[in-house]
């Protein structure tokens, strides 16, 4: 079975994010980009599948311009066979992700897409949904636990209310969450090997997809400021700072 | 003029807290509005969304396929019923993140996630890296699926007297996918998404015992429970109790962040919350940069104190 692991370039979680004062976007220029979290989750997971013997064939795919190869990289490293790089420059938005993501799932037949739940950039949380929508095929979002026993997976899924189960055939659509795995620290041998590993690369077009029409940004602005705050010394003190605000009586 | 159709989250034939607040971001958009009920038998359901102010008509859909949420029964049924209408408005929810991309994808349409403002029928304002930028948005022409941040809006008022429509759209249980179970944790504390006060705790407890220390000073004051997601992961609690950028978003009137670092990642959870209570050992930890009021110190000698004094 081949599994198909779709990962984003994105700022690095640890950035502090620094509004451009035109309005025109954060700065991205000498600022630390890596995989998106819950794309490392999804590549973990597909590693794991693989050493159970449940997946044959691992493919990372991201869209992105040139730089994105890093990324590819990292997947290989991770473990990824191969990778597809589906090049275009400028700010690719979740339809059009999925719209390529669904050709790729085709072209390669893969019978499961494992995405992250959301990419950290535009806190979207689209892109799986929509390219199983596209692909009519089952779907499990916000998985905590995948485990796959012939052609059905059956995920645990983190929702507001607590856990929920499903099982699903598979072709499937899965987005990750946070406490699927504990994403491994790559080793530089796999980062040497990843280097040899294939990237193919397509463009839109070569997969049949046209970008669909997408958000405009406006602007973009720094989050309102929280006023400065009190420090207190006591408990007392904090009892006293509580009552002055009619928090507590 | 505009149309809305709000898609109502419910359980156990419950009306979910979100669903007026959603509303209330219909509202902003103006024009008409109406709330389908998807459910197995939505009666209960939708005459409690009648009675959401501003709301002029329930759309009743029963069918044993809505018996549970899933997204893959309901974008269908959703995109039929939406015929019509300029938007389609879904809480922004586990339930609502899990629909709406579906609906957006099946209308070929952008989808707009949680809208924090509304400027116009088009134009939104949506947080974007854990809210540390706002971007305002304009969606293109055609159909507008969004999903409401509901801790940007306040539940709209309740005496409305909608009607109520009964609506059939085709509908099955999809082939593939079955719906085994939830384990839901029932507790009595005040939900962690509309509690007036909540109180979470971090690392810093150290143990699924230790939490206890943060349950007992919840219950003292009447507050809802959260924590980091450090606690989660360490298996002190519930995962349903993570607030965060990845976690609940809340607005509580007064939050208490106990042996929390303050990761951005956290901090995006609780960023409308009107007052924030610091408790932490470090002095240079980031969530005193937050913080209303912080107390630097122990909390395994701080909360006791203070719960002996509230
Ligand atoms: C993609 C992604 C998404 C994430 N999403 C979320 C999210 O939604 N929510 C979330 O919370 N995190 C999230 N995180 C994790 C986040 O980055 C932090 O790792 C996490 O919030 C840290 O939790 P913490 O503050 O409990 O632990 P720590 O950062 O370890 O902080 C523990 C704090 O406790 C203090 N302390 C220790 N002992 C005591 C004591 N006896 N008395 C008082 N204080 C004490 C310490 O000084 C320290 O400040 C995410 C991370 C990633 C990468
Ligand atoms: N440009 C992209 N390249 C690769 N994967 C993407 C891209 N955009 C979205 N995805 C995938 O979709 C997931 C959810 O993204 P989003 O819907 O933007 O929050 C991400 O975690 C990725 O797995």
């Amino acid at each position: 079975m081949k599994v198909l692991v779709s990962v984003k370039r994105v700022i690095d979680y640890n950035v502090r994010i620094q509004v451009k004062p035109d309005g025109s976007g954060v700065v991205t220029d000498g600022v630390k980009m890596s995989m998106n979290p819950f794309d490392e989750i999804a590549m973990e997971e597909a590693v794991r599948l693989k050493e159970k013997g449940k997946v044959t064939e691992i493919i990372a795919v991201t869209l992105g311009g040139a730089k994105n190869e890093e990324t590819l990289r990292t997947a290989l490293a991770f473990g990824a066979d191969r990778a597809v790089h589906v090049k275009e420059e400028g700010e690719i938005q979740p339809l059009t992700a999925a719209r390529a993501l669904a050709a790729v799932v085709k072209k390669e037949g893969a019978q499961l897409l494992l995405t992250g739940k959301q990419a950290i950039d535009d806190d979207a949380n689209q892109t799986g949904q929509m390219t199983a929508a596209l692909l009519d095929v089952a779907q499990a979002t916000f998985a905590s636990k995948i485990e796959i026993e012939g052609s059905k997976a059956t995920v645990t899924r983190e929702v507001d209310a607590g856990l929920e189960t499903l099982e699903v055939d598979l072709p499937a659509v899965i987005t990750t969450d946070l406490r699927l795995n504990e994403p491994r620290y790559l080793k530089l041998p796999d980062i040497m090997k990843a280097k040899k590993k294939p990237i193919e690369t397509v463009s839109l077009a070569d997969l049949g997809v046209s970008p669909a029409a997408g958000l405009k940004t406006v602007t973009t602005t720094p989050p309102p400021k929280r006023s400065k705050g009190v420090m207190v010394k006591t408990v007392d003190e904090l009892v006293a700072a509580l009552k002055a605000k009619g928090l507590v009586s | 003029m505009s149309k809305v159709l709000v898609i109502a989250e419910h359980a156990d034939g419950k009306l979910n807290a979100g669903v007026s607040k959603t509303v209330a971001a219909a509202q902003k958009i103006g024009g008409e509005i109406h709330v389908a009920v998807f459910a197995a038998d939505g009666a209960a359901v939708a005459a409690q969304a009648a009675q959401i102010a501003g709301v002029s008509q329930v759309l009743k859909a029963d069918h044993a396929a809505f018996a549970n949420p899933l997204a893959s029964a309901l974008d269908k049924p959703v995109v039929e019923l939406a015929a019509g209408y300029t938007h389609v408005l879904l809480p922004g929810t586990t339930f609502g993140k899990d629909l709406a991309p579906r609906v957006a994808a099946r209308l070929g349409v952008a989808q707009v996630s949680d809208v924090m403002a509304v400027h116009g029928p088009s134009k939104f304002d949506r947080p974007i890296y854990a809210g540390n930028a706002i971007t305002t948005v304009e969606a293109p022409a055609g159909q507008i699926v969004a999903t409401v941040r509901l801790a940007s809006f306040t539940a709209a008022a309740t005496g409305g007297s909608a009607t109520i429509t009964a609506v059939s759209p085709a509908a099955s249980l999809p082939a593939h996918t079955r719906y085994l179970k939830l384990e839901a944790q029932k507790s009595a504390r005040p939900d962690l998404q509309s509690a007036t006060r909540v109180v979470s705790g971090g690392r810093a407890l150290g143990s699924a015992d230790a939490f206890k220390l943060i349950y007992d000073f919840a219950d003292k004051i009447g507050a809802g429970v959260g924590a980091s997601r450090a606690a989660v992961d360490s298996g002190y609690c519930p995962n349903d109790m993570q607030v965060g950028q990845t976690g609940k978003i809340i607005a509580p009137e007064l939050y208490f962040a106990i042996g929390i670092s303050g990761a951005i990642q956290h901090l995006a959870g609780i960023k409308d919350a009107r007052t924030i209570v610091a408790i932490n050992k470090d002095a240079e930890a980031p969530i005193f940069e937050v913080a209303d009021i912080g107390l630097v110190g122990d909390l395994f000698q701080l909360v006791p104190e203070l719960q002996s004094k509230l």
